[in-house]
């Protein structure tokens, strides 16, 4: 106790001096650390509070050039979004969603793991083929799908935009999956293969709760891609279609639209916002995860 | 360090996991398949269509139409203008009978009956006696028609013409005249502009694009004398005429137009003329019910309307514009395809629109009837009949004071003028904001010009 008491006395007078300069210099680099931060912030956020506002005014008000920031509310736009068809949309887009990124993840843990705790033969070429599919503009590819498309006779199904979704996620979830593999140090596995763990329960005991914040992240990433994608939307299903294709019907020729867009555009970010909310722990974890490779 | 090999068990188990979620996926493109026949033999039509309120309207009222045609159900796309485009000539083209009916501008016409994208309508219309063909209004029906035949049924037509504020030119002291001249229009601009006040002389499109700023400055330069080309398909755009034009209209944008005139389309416009921030706007005639429904109060009762302006050629030089709706060659049901566009393009269609939507919401310009209606003439009673003169005097055949080789207003109605137009049209906004001269913008869009009609092989 009286060490503890008597430990700032200790301090010689020097010391002390620089503690006192010290501390005001490191104060004030935090907050200005601080400051900056929530300028950015707000900055990146801006955006969205605009569009916000904007679903709650009339069409002339958020058409306005300037601004209006006192003005009285209006639930109009939303209502005209609910009766313009909402729901049929946004359940296709939670079909679409749901299930191309749970065959992602199926598809993404075995191929990652086959990439970095059991590599397999040329496993650096097989991960430059799957990231090589990402390189060519998917507007490069659009003709010969849509004929393909047509052959099968799957336009305008959902199943279309799942099947490329699909494709769309799964180069991108392959490589992060693997990075986060790859910080499992190989003596975890080694002490289970020992201890007699089969390579599935290896897989499904020790790595896959290892990882679980990792593919929380992957999931969620592959989810916003897919619940945002509009260039599939667009070109292979036109009344089954999910929400970005409804999101348009409201740019109209020959009135104004701003705030039914806006409106829309709003409903349609609170879905990712909520789960971006939700697992934003081990998205934080999960993006850092493989940052120090 | 020895890990033992994998089990044929916990394989299959890692491929049971992989499979499920491949089957699920392929279940829901066998689940969701729509079909154009039902199990009930009930017939879906599929119809893509152009965002516009007018349709909107349509769509709201399709109910009418499946009471009065049992077994035949309709799936509307609606598309904004420029998704319209890529998307149904793509279905068309590559045959694959996503859309029964399509709605296709004035401009398209013309070049997808040329493909064979779209099918002729006579029959059709001949053995549909209630459809009243003869109603059509004739420059109307001549834009959605090629060689002869009717490939689209009108939905709406319009034209161009004048808004202005009788207000603000009686305060001014000037008087707009219902057949005003761009000069007159150009002195009236400089007296209405009051930039302390926030208000312009006059609004008009600076966006660019083709069916932006290029349709109203194209209008201009028809009625200053000027054409895109010779009878040779010679390009015009650096002849004095069109130069004079051009000039013209970036001066009167520059000096008492919007801010930022470069900026704004039809919708800044249309939100501007609303506002009250514009004392003047030349545009399509279809927005003037946009415009009093929008407006607000004050505003609302000091709008008025005039002829489109005209220039020293002396010219009538309203465009003309039609939306019309059209069947697929690759459609799979064409006669349900018909009932659907017959019923949408009626007159009993327009008096339905009136009667539930409301009068300023019916698709306007299509037929003479409408302009016999007595509840829209009282509703539309200050731009009613303005729209028709309008219409009427617009002549897409010969729409230059000299010959041309091509027919369209504020278009040219050549599948390269898009690309072309697209080009022009981004030198003019470049002269409208001032990063380079009227006569910079006119060489480079005349060379331009040259080469594609040459590629083209139009130019020999």
């Amino acid at each position: 106790m009286t060490t503890t008491t008597s430990r700032p006395a200790t301090m010689s007078p020097a010391r002390r001096q620089i503690a006192i300069r010290r501390r005001p210099s490191k104060h004030l680099k935090s907050v200005l650390m601080g400051l900056g931060g929530w300028l950015g912030s707000l900055l990146l956020f801006l955006p969205i509070a605009y569009m916000v506002l904007k679903s709650f005014q009339t069409e002339p008000d958020a058409a306005a050039a300037a601004p209006k920031l006192i003005f009285t509310p209006t639930m109009e736009n939303y209502k005209g979004v609910f009766e313009a068809g909402f729901w049929p949309y946004a359940i296709n887009s939670i079909i679409v969603v749901l299930v191309s990124t749970a065959v992602v993840i199926a598809l993404a843990v075995p191929a990652a793991y086959a990439l970095s705790i059991r590599p397999v033969a040329k496993s650096q070429d097989v991960l430059f083929f799957f990231i090589s599919t990402k390189m060519m503009p998917i507007a490069a590819g659009i003709i010969p799908i849509y004929v393909i498309a047509t052959a099968l006779g799957v336009l305008n199904t959902l199943g279309i935009l799942i099947v490329m979704h699909i494709g769309m996620n799964l180069p991108l979830a392959i490589w992060m999956i693997r990075s986060f593999m790859q910080e499992i140090p190989a003596e975890i596995m080694e002490a289970a293969a020992v201890d007699g763990a089969s390579r599935w329960r290896g897989l499904r005991s020790i790595i896959l709760p290892l990882v679980r914040p990792g593919l929380a992240s992957t999931a969620l990433l592959c989810g916003v891609f897919s619940w945002n994608e509009y260039f599939y939307a667009l070109n292979l299903t036109n009344s089954t279609s999910t929400l970005p294709l409804f999101l348009q019907k409201f740019l109209s020729f020959g009135e104004l639209y701003t705030a039914h867009v806006a409106a829309a555009a709003t409903l349609l970010s609170i879905p990712v916002i909520i789960a971006g909310w939700i697992a934003q722990k081990s998205l934080v974890r999960g993006l850092l995860f493989g940052a120090v490779k | 360090m020895h890990i033992p090999p994998v089990s044929r068990r916990s394989a299959g188990k890692m491929l049971a996991v992989t499979a499920a979620g491949a089957l699920l996926a392929g279940s829901f493109t066998a689940c969701s398949t729509t079909g154009s026949g039902d199990a009930q033999g009930d017939v879906t039509i599929n119809v893509a269509l152009a965002a516009n309120p007018q349709m909107k309207t349509a769509e709201s009222l399709i109910s009418d139409f499946e009471q009065k045609n049992p077994g035949i159900k309709v799936k509307f796309t609606t598309l904004p203008e420029n998704d319209l485009r890529p998307t149904v000539t793509k279905d068309v083209a590559t045959k694959a009978g996503q859309f029964d009916v399509a709605m296709m501008g004035s401009y398209e016409v013309p070049i997808w009956a040329k493909n064979n994208w779209i099918l002729p309508l006579d029959n059709y219309a001949k053995n549909d006696p209630s459809w009243k063909q003869d109603d059509l209004l004739k420059p109307i029906s001549d834009i959605v028609s090629a060689n002869g035949k009717l490939y689209g049924a009108p939905f709406y037509g319009s034209s161009s013409f004048l808004f202005y504020r009788k207000d603000l030119a009686q305060k001014a002291g000037v008087t707009i005249s219902q057949t005003p001249t761009w000069d007159e229009i150009a002195a009236a601009a400089a007296k209405m502009d009051d930039k302390s006040a926030g208000v312009s002389g006059i609004c008009l499109r600076g966006l660019p694009g083709w069916g932006q700023n290029l349709a109203s400055l194209t209008t201009v330069i028809n009625t200053f004398g000027g054409r895109w080309f010779d009878e040779n398909w010679q390009p015009q755009l650096t002849s004095p005429e069109t130069k004079k034009a051009v000039q013209f209209y970036v001066d009167l944008l520059r000096q008492h137009g919007q801010p930022d005139a470069a900026k704004d389309g039809w919708e800044g416009c249309l939100q501007k003329m609303s506002q009250g921030t514009t004392a003047m706007w030349y545009d399509d005639t279809v927005f003037a019910g946009s415009v009093l429904g929008q407006a607000t109060p004050a505003v609302k009762d000091n709008i008025g309307f005039a002829m489109a302006p005209t220039g020293p050629a002396n010219i009538k030089s309203g465009w003309l514009w039609s939306w019309g709706l059209g069947i697929t060659a690759s459609s799979k049901h064409p006669d349900a395809a018909w009932k659907f566009i017959s019923w949408v393009t009626s007159p009993d269609y327009i008096k339905l629109a009136g009667q539930k939507a409301g009068w300023d919401s019916i698709p306007p310009g299509s037929r003479k009837s409408t302009y016999d209606l007595p509840e829209y003439q009282k509703a539309a009673s200050q731009y009613a009949d303005l729209t028709l003169k309008s219409i009427q005097a617009a002549n897409p055949t010969q729409p230059t004071a000299q010959k041309v080789p091509y027919t369209g207003v504020q278009y040219v109605q050549i599948p390269e003028f898009v690309d072309i137009g697209d080009f022009v049209s981004q030198q003019v906004a470049g002269a409208i904001s001032g990063t380079q001269s009227v006569d910079e913008a006119l060489q480079k869009s005349q060379d331009f010009a040259a080469k594609a009609v040459k590629t083209a092989g139009y130019l020999k």
